[in-house]
């Protein structure tokens, strides 16, 4: 290529970013599959921030929702955390649990969130990273839906709702144990 | 019957914009000034029609015509007058009319100026600008047609989002609006510069109030856009790195790195290719904003609804992009440099330095800001980027640009002498060395306040330098105290006021600083009576209250605060409840002070007003912000003055 004709490498430059934000439009925020639906769930044990053991394990036989979240992730996370909190006061005696899993954040700014919020599920700090890998979470806040025998059902990116909540919830709740 | 007018004014406005736009096209090859004047009507036309049918959708709001699916959604008939009003750009489909009208101004006041003085570009510059009108008024047209009817009619509307309905919510779009359209004008200037192939200084000489204007009041959009996330949302923050945010930022970026960049194609006739990349860069920035905002391709807090107009908008964008560098491409050669960089320790290599930064700023904060989709699409996976990532990436770069500051407009140009530096420079570094001792001494401990409050101090102590200076030479000269400092920033109302906008900026960094480091907050849930302690201050909760507002319910919350002194102060934040909300709003309350800002925020409480949770925060410096906001205006306005030289 002459030198002459490497200034239209310009314009061509600039293709590529166009390209990606066309991509933007095929995209489905809330809709990302999960190679990890209908497998079963990968156990953990953490300390919840209330200093009680927080697991998978001691809750087999409920229906799970396990929620991964970050007190920097706005506005997502803060649209979300009354809606659990609702939910979650609204399903606790009907055999439902949530769990809240928080992923890369200091302690301080969570327990700011978890009172912001007055959140009384338990909530414990992933300090590792582990149960985020486990859980192949992308980014947050993503919540999985786990079923009673302890498998992974489906999967919500993005702040959930009182529809996606309860549309999930109602369905695992319905099958027979 | 005036909604049917109203979206026929549109149609007519948007062919005549085309027409005006093309005509003017043509006279720019042909030179046949009869089509020029026709564009000119043209532009007219364009700017009454745009104007009657803004119109006209102010009266369909004030009168509660519901018909109207936009009035319908944005106003019901508890909404104030003056929220009805500004319920016009409460929304997609009435800010895209705002924007237009804007445009439609902008193109008028150009023609008003620049029909004379600027020939040769002229005719090209009208032919941008109303094919950039003519796109607005095409999107009004189709994807998002703010007349559009609702049938049935619904007696009431639903109403304004609560959040919306604020002081800073009326002047916050107005200005960011005035800023991103502002920005048309040097890149019209830039188009028609490539155009014609007269790519030297007279585009840059003409458009640089235009640029200073439009960088304003994007500045004050992003401040006010600041003050109401402050003293609105509740969270005791006022930037958040928001996808939205980082929209508005990003042109800002740009547009400073070219306001000082064109200093040195004045000067020294370089970067004559880099100064119209930064304009269309930075215009392309302002149309990937209103991308971003309208699509709902990336998630965020101000995203309005979703629909084809991010493909229109996806479309003029990539039609921008291309043409403008194609354009670029075409007149490489006549973009060369004639100066070239004598030496590295310079003004011309300060203000590159300083270019690059901001590019790479902007870079960063494009790559944060894009990055879930860059991830999704390359490797199927979502991946969010939150304030961390911003605020470690540009911290560093922020504080090397606050340095360049102090250094640009005093070293020398084209290779700085050991005396220059000397005499420039010697005392500002004393000055913030010493500084960073007594902040350290004074109890400052993190690092990076240290060194942010150090700079601040070595780059006032430059401007003193020079001030002082300047003044003492004009007092030689047998001038008196008082009329030679005034004298000097009149006679070179430019450069001061550039070192007064300087100063602004660094108004706003000692206020970011000091709220990052020093802010606390605390959160309790307190029985009646009982009383917390936050730095200093005694918070008692004292009950609550309820009443109807005239489109909402209030719970408010009573507070005495006590600072050890006699006197004792009622807040009151409260809670209201919107009937169109799902959930309440709260109502942060605040007492702004020079130091520090009381803030306090209502949680949960229980319902006979035995007991309620309330955050507490006292932020520290704060109001250096909205400050740094007034110093940056009067410095705008000295930097825009008209010359006082050339008139004399």
């Amino acid at each position: 290529m002459s030198r002459k004709s490497l200034r239209w490498l310009l314009p061509a430059a600039a293709l590529p970013i166009l390209a990606l934000l066309a991509y933007g439009f095929r995209v489905n925020h809330r809709d990302i599959p999960s190679p990890l639906v209908n497998r079963p769930a990968a156990p953990f044990v953490l300390t919840s921030y209330a200093g009680e053991p927080m697991s998978l394990e001691a809750n087999k036989g409920r229906v799970v929702v396990v929620n991964f979240w970050a007190s920097w992730c706005m506005p997502a996370c803060y649209e979300e955390a009354p809606v659990l909190e609702r939910n979650w006061r609204t399903y606790k005696d009907k055999g439902v649990v949530v769990l809240g899993v928080n992923i890369q954040d200091k302690p301080e700014a969570a327990r700011k969130f978890i009172d912001q919020f007055s959140l009384t599920f338990p909530n414990a700090l992933d300090p590792a990273g582990k149960v985020s890998i486990d859980y192949g979470v992308y980014g947050v806040p993503e919540t999985f839906f786990i079923d009673a025998r302890g498998r992974i059902r489906a999967k919500h990116a993005g702040a959930v709702t009182d529809t996606v909540f309860q549309r999930e919830v109602d369905r695992l709740l319905a099958e027979p144990r | 019957m005036i909604p049917e007018l109203g979206h026929g004014a549109v149609i007519v406005g948007g062919l005549l914009a085309f027409y005006g736009a093309i005509a003017a096209a043509i006279a720019g090859r042909t030179g046949r000034t009869a089509l020029l004047e026709s564009a000119q009507h043209a532009a007219l036309g364009v700017f009454g029609l745009v104007t009657f049918s803004m119109l006209l959708l102010v009266y369909a709001f004030l009168t509660f015509d519901f018909s109207v699916r936009y009035v319908a959604l944005n106003t019901n008939l508890q909404t104030p007058y003056y929220y009805r009003i500004t319920a016009l750009w409460g929304a997609l489909e009435g800010s895209i009319v705002l924007w237009a009208w804007m445009l439609a101004l902008y193109t008028l006041i150009v023609i008003l100026r620049h029909r004379h003085n600027a020939r040769e570009l002229y005719s090209w510059v009208l032919t941008t600008m109303l094919g950039v009108v003519a796109f607005f008024l095409l999107v009004m047209a189709v994807p998002a047609p703010p007349f559009e009817r609702l049938s049935p009619i619904p007696a009431n509307g639903r109403g304004l989002n609560p959040l919306l309905e604020d002081s800073g919510m009326i002047t916050h779009p107005v200005a960011l609006y005035l800023g991103f359209t502002g920005f048309t004008v040097p890149f019209a200037f830039a188009i028609a510069a490539l155009a014609t192939g007269r790519v030297g200084d007279r585009w840059i000489t003409l458009t640089r109030r235009w640029t200073i204007v439009a960088w304003y009041f994007l500045s004050l959009g992003l401040l006010i856009g600041g003050w109401w996330s402050y003293h609105v949302l509740g969270w005791g923050g006022y930037w958040a790195w928001d996808p939205v945010e980082n929209a508005a930022f990003m042109p800002w970026l740009t547009g400073t790195a070219f306001l000082h960049s064109v200093m040195i194609q004045e000067r020294r006739r370089m970067l004559k290719l880099w100064n119209i990349g930064l304009v269309i860069l930075t215009f392309a920035l302002t149309l990937f904003g209103t991308f971003l905002t309208r699509s709902g391709v990336i998630a965020s807090v101000h995203a309005f609804t979703q629909g084809s107009i991010g493909i229109f908008f996806l479309s003029f964008l990539s039609l921008v992009v291309l043409a403008s560098l194609a354009l670029l491409a075409w007149r490489w050669e006549a973009l060369g440099a004639e100066g070239e960089l004598d030496s590295v320790v310079s003004r011309e290599s300060a203000f590159l330095l300083n270019n690059v930064l901001l590019v790479a700023a902007t870079f960063t904060v494009f790559f944060g800001t894009v990055f879930p989709l860059l991830s999704e699409a390359v490797r199927g996976v979502k991946v969010s980027v939150g304030m961390p990532f911003f605020n470690s990436v540009n911290i560093p770069v922020f504080l090397s640009l606050i340095f360049l500051m102090g250094v640009g407009p005093l070293i020398a140009w084209r290779r700085a002498s050991r005396d220059n530096l000397r005499r420039n420079f010697f005392w500002p570094v004393v000055a913030g060395v010493v500084s960073a001792a007594i902040f350290y001494a004074a109890g400052v401990r993190s690092t990076l306040a240290v060194l942010s409050l150090a700079l601040t101090v070595f780059v006032t102590a430059t401007v003193a330098v020079d001030y002082v200076r300047a003044t003492r030479a004009r007092l030689r000269m047998g001038e008196s105290l008082l009329p030679a400092m005034g004298g000097l920033l009149v006679r070179h109302n430019r450069r001061y006021g550039g070192f007064a906008i300087h100063l602004g900026i660094l108004v706003i960094a000692v206020g970011v600083t000091g709220s990052q480091a020093w802010s606390l907050h605390r959160e309790a849930t307190l029985k009646k009576g009982e009383a917390v302690e936050l730095a200093g201050y005694k918070f008692q909760f004292d009950g609550l209250a309820a009443r109807e507002a005239s489109n909402h319910f209030v719970v408010e919350s009573t507070f005495t605060v006590t600072n050890g002194k006699a006197h004792a102060e009622a807040m009151r934040p409260a809670k209201k409840f919107y009937p169109q909300e799902q959930s309440p709003i709260a109502h942060v309350d605040y007492r702004l002070g020079f130091m520090e800002d009381l803030y306090l925020v209502l949680g949960d409480f229980e319902r006979d007003g035995s007991q309620a949770t309330v955050k507490m925060q006292v932020n520290r410096m704060v109001s250096w912000i909205w400050i740094g906001g007034l110093v940056l205006t009067l410095g705008t306005v000295l930097a825009i003055l008209p010359d006082r030289k050339k008139l004399a």
